[in-house]
């Protein structure tokens, strides 16, 4: 399938993994780009000097396109940004804030910047400051989320620029592929389907909570910070709710979850780590190699849209 | 120009009541966020014909920086 993302990117299918924190490793993203998609390292809040050794180590798994996820709102995001270059990255996507001041150097080094964007201001703002494409990312997403659903937000973010759409959040299969694609999208960004996939070095007892997610299953804490988060429910999530029911502050809620998101990935611990999850977790039903994931996307996605 | 600008926070944000100043802190006072601040910085692109690059948004952190940012830029 061809669409302007495709050409842009260079890959065979439009898809893109998501640059999750501890997940978005060199194995996955490999995986991602070899099946035709785009493979992203998420940096998140990694050392400049980690994110290296993936990108090298991801390189030596696939010749084909890789990206990195940026987040901006680290502090060590610049010395990132001088890696992704000397590393001679060509697709970068950033989260949390504005990429505007590494606008110029990615650009010079022929970089492809595609920020990640919750309101059709910011997709405007950052289209004008030179992104090649935006992911439109709605609330549905695990992780750090914006308030617009995806089915809203989509739409009129395709209305508001003229630089190609990711969609990102809620999408788990070929039916979601191609809803996005009816609301105007060019590719699609998906994570949580990822988390579970067997190249995945997410620890088993995490993918099976996702696996046997159900539709309810999702929560999202940290509204009282201004930075909310959706997981799966358990211990944890719970212990948090109340705490900011009780008006816990800032700092007593960065206490609890310091850490949490590692033990869940690296520990498998599922009753006090943070379970990052889409809502879209409860249509995950299998562990499956990136390959047959995404192949088994395009075909029912090729069906329905004819 | 302070008046047209409150004029323009209240109604893109919809915040009717609120009581602004010149020392209004966007983040602290109104609790607002990056998203907000993205659609303010639109609409006063609008109303003053002017270009607000997007990595000037950092200095915007009060109803006053944004006034002084407009008369700089020479709106009027």
């Amino acid at each position: 399938m061809k669409t302007r993302i495709t050409e842009l990117l260079g890959i065979d299918y439009p898809i893109i993994q998501g640059g999750m924190a501890w997940v978005a490793e060199h194995h996955l993203a490999a995986a991602v780009s070899e099946a035709g998609g785009l493979g992203i390292i998420g940096a998140a809040s990694a050392p400049a000097e980690i994110v290296r050794e993936e990108i090298r180590k991801a390189k030596e798994l696939t010749d084909k396109p890789i990206g990195v996820n940026i987040m901006l709102m680290n502090p060590n995001a610049p010395e990132v940004a001088r890696v992704v270059l000397e590393e001679g990255i060509k697709v970068v996507t950033t989260g949390a804030g504005n990429p505007a001041r590494f606008m110029k150097d990615f650009k010079e080094a022929g970089v492809k910047v595609i920020p990640v964007v919750a309101s059709v201001a910011m997709a405007k703002m950052m289209e004008r400051c030179g992104a090649d494409a935006v992911v439109a990312e709605g609330t549905e997403s695990g992780g750090h989320i914006g308030s617009a659903t995806t089915m809203c937000l989509v739409p009129q973010v395709v209305d508001g620029v003229q630089i190609p759409v990711i969609a990102a959040g809620g999408i788990g299969d070929g039916r979601g592929f191609a809803a996005a694609f009816m609301l105007g999208a060019e590719a699609v960004q998906m994570g949580t389907r990822f988390v579970v996939a067997k190249e995945s070095i997410v620890h088993k007892n995490y993918k099976e909570k996702i696996i046997k997610a159900k539709d309810i299953d999702s929560e999202v804490t940290g509204m009282s910070t201004g930075h909310p988060v959706r997981q799966i429910r358990n211990q944890m999530s719970r212990e948090y709710l109340r705490l900011e029911k009780e008006g816990a502050g800032l700092e007593e809620l960065e206490h609890l979850t310091l850490g949490s998101l590692r033990k869940a990935v690296m520990d498998g611990d599922v009753v006090n780590g943070t379970l990052m999850a889409g809502q879209i977790a409860g249509l995950v039903k299998k562990e499956q190699t990136c390959k047959e994931m995404m192949d088994e996307i395009m075909q029912e996605a090729a069906l329905l849209l004819g | 120009m302070f008046e047209k600008v409150v004029a323009i926070i209240k109604e893109q944000l919809n915040m009717e009541n609120a009581e602004i100043k010149m020392e209004t802190s966007f983040k602290e006072d109104l609790d607002v966020d990056s998203l907000d601040l993205f659609e303010l910085v639109m609409a006063l692109e609008e109303e003053y014909d002017i270009e607000i690059p997007s990595e000037d948004l950092e200095q915007l952190t009060t109803v006053g920086a944004v006034v002084d940012y407009l008369k700089n830029k020479g709106a009027e």
